[in-house]
């Protein structure tokens, strides 16, 4: 301070602070007097560090960080004017600058040689959980300086993208996801891949590859959603959320025979049974006698509707008959990642259309589509992709948008980060003009044909392996051959393909 | 529990009881085991996640390791090792294919823990 110019008297303690009508200067104690235009009044920072210190973190005068601002607790970092950097707590915001800029390069793994958002997060596993927080870790990439347009990879580990493995699949007319691993390596080091593999296999051969279940995700081995108990949920297909007492009387039937822990209404208007143990998954089915809703899978989900003309007053469009139309022409497709639909017949919009993947609203003369909402983690009014004079056309435009997704979408990346990643304009042109828009929908034709003839949850009577549904049972004996507790099998095993 | 002395080999299944890729759980003495057949080779952890305890049988193989149905949190098949993660480690057991069965070493179920004497 010194050297700046500035006398600093310590220990001094002030008795006045004098003047006539405004300040003139300090009278301390002993009598002698600084002369002062302007006085001004500060205390000092103390870090509060009683939070840190509870935790069992290393706390000196404020909390203590390497030269990487990290804690003594390895994933806590921490900046500014709480933390003591080699013996000093910094009150000013020159050096906390510095701080902030080491802390982003430790929680980026900079010092790890990280640089994409999946190597950050296998690392930190910022955005594992809900996921909600990736955009953010995204943006402190960018605003780290962590290089330009990030590569988004399909498998991080070998740093392979979707576009140079689908070059490879089609090249080489790759039909199993065991072949690409082989070949290129993909999905051999963490596996966690293999699901985005699989998808982008079966896609690019337009569901005539060999399937592999062991690529899957364990909710697609056995078509049901696992629950945080190891249980199951199970969702029939109930179109446009229009059910009939049969069903209802089925599905209550089921739920008691298999003491089901229970029953809710889901908000895509359809029935969950929750809590179904795996080897009654087949039993459960049956007993319902419904398709499956694919509630599990990353597909289409359903189409919510509101009553539309049928019953409602203020009702212009049949919203109900267009729902269960889009229902059955896309069900039993995967999609890079799930895909909630809405048909609203009015501009009030009660089936919240424009915050799906994809909805239509029933307008004076036609219908309008729209794409891209969301209204989960992230909130999104969908755009308006076009809006079309009756309801075939609508559901022409949707489907072409849907194959365009199915084709250019990343494994996860829902249509809210999908549409906004290409662009409005460029999906309109992609999807809406006549012959791109006819070519979409003949690969749609040809996808659906050979995936979706085939309701999944029929596997309850034709399983992919006798123990798709059952685990290998107990032995409580003393050694070999004490197998005795055969596990029981599910469907009818003899004869079936294995 | 793998290199401990008290082991008692048992027969698990055979080769073709658990689809290629996948794992199945045994229950030996009441405790739940994870089987796994990987493109590696087989391998036996414990079945119940260290973090929330999922089932890790259900879990995606590589030819290292398993990740967790529930949370994507992975084991390395060879030791139960906790990868990328700090949950702790599963315990691993010896596996061994002979004439087309599936054997487990597991530790020797204590006569105390049986019948009263």
């Amino acid at each position: 301070m010194d050297e700046l110019g500035i006398a600093v008297q310590l220990e001094r303690q002030t008795e006045e602070i004098f003047g006539n009508g405004r300040v003139e200067g300090l009278r301390f104690v002993g009598g002698d007097e600084l002369r002062a235009d302007l006085v001004v009044v500060s205390i000092g920072i103390r870090p509060e560090v009683t939070l840190a210190d509870l935790a069992g973190i290393d706390c000196n005068r404020g909390v203590i960080v390497d030269d990487r601002m990290r804690t003594s607790e390895d994933r806590i970092v921490a900046v500014g004017e709480c933390a003591e950097h080699r013996g000093t707590v910094y009150g000013i915001v020159a050096p906390i600058y510095e701080q902030v800029k080491v802390a982003a390069d430790t929680l980026l793994g900079r010092d790890e040689g990280l640089t994409t958002k999946q190597e950050v997060m296998a690392v930190t596993r910022a955005g594992t959980g809900c996921g909600s927080c990736k955009p953010l870790v995204a943006e402190l990439i960018q605003v780290a300086g962590g290089g330009g347009e990030e590569s988004h990879y399909l498998c991080a580990c070998r740093k392979q993208t979707r576009e140079q493995l689908a070059g490879q699949i089609s090249d080489h007319g790759y039909e199993a996801v065991s072949e690409v691993s082989q070949a290129c390596g993909t999905g051999r080091d963490c596996g966690l891949c293999k699901p985005a593999l699989a998808y982008l296999v079966s896609e690019i051969n337009d569901n005539r590859h060999r399937e592999e279940r062991g690529a899957r995700h364990i909710n697609d081995r056995v078509h049901a959603n696992i629950q945080n108990d190891g249980t199951f949920s199970v969702v029939p297909r109930m179109r446009g959320g229009v059910t009939t007492p049969d069903q209802l009387r089925r599905i209550a039937d089921a739920a008691e025979r298999y003491e089901v822990p229970m029953v809710k209404v889901t908000g895509a208007q359809r029935i969950d049974l929750l809590g179904v143990k795996k080897e009654d998954l087949p039993a459960v089915w049956r007993d319902i006698g419904m398709p499956s809703g694919h509630a599990y899978a990353k597909a289409l989900r359903h189409v919510k509707s509101c009553v539309g003309t049928d019953f409602c007053r203020f009702g212009i469009g049949d919203s109900t008959k267009l729902a269960i139309e889009m229902e059955e022409r896309w069900e039993g497709l995967h999609t890079p990642a799930k895909v909630k639909c809405g048909v609203s017949g009015c501009p009030r919009n009660c089936a919240e259309a424009t915050v799906k993947d994809i909805g239509a609203v029933a307008v004076e003369g036609g219908w309008q589509v729209v794409i891209g909402g969301a209204a989960g983690g992230t909130v999104r009014k969908g755009d308006v992709l076009t809006t079309a004079e009756t309801p075939e056309q609508a559901l022409e435009a949707a489907t072409a948008f849907l194959q365009y997704y199915r084709e250019h979408g990343e494994y996860k990346e829902r249509t809210y980060d999908f549409v906004p990643r290409i662009g409005l304009e460029r999906i309109r042109e992609e999807v809406l003009g006549e012959a791109a828009g006819a070519r979409l929908r003949e690969r749609f034709r040809l996808a659906k044909a050979a995936a979706a003839a085939r309701d999944p949850w029929l596997e309850r009577d034709e399983p992919y392996h006798p123990y798709q549904f059952s685990e290998l049972g107990a032995v409580d004996g003393d050694g070999a051959d004490s197998n005795g507790a055969e596990p029981a099998l599910v469907g009818p095993p003899e004869g079936a393909e294995l | 529990v793998r290199g401990s002395a008290e082991l008692e080999e048992i027969r698990a299944c055979a080769v073709e009881d658990v689809p290629a890729q996948e794992g199945r759980v045994i229950t030996v003495h009441g405790r739940p085991i994870a089987l796994f057949r990987a493109s590696s080779g087989w391998f036996a952890l414990d079945n119940t996640c260290t973090h929330q305890g999922g089932p890790l049988a259900s879990g995606l193989l590589s030819e290292e390791s398993v990740a967790c149905p529930l949370h994507e949190r992975r084991f390395e098949l060879s030791t139960g090792r906790a990868l990328d993660h700090d949950c702790g480690a599963v315990a691993s057991y010896p596996v061994e294919v002979r004439d087309g069965a599936v054997f487990l070493g597991v530790p020797v179920a204590r006569s105390d823990e049986g019948e009263p004497a």
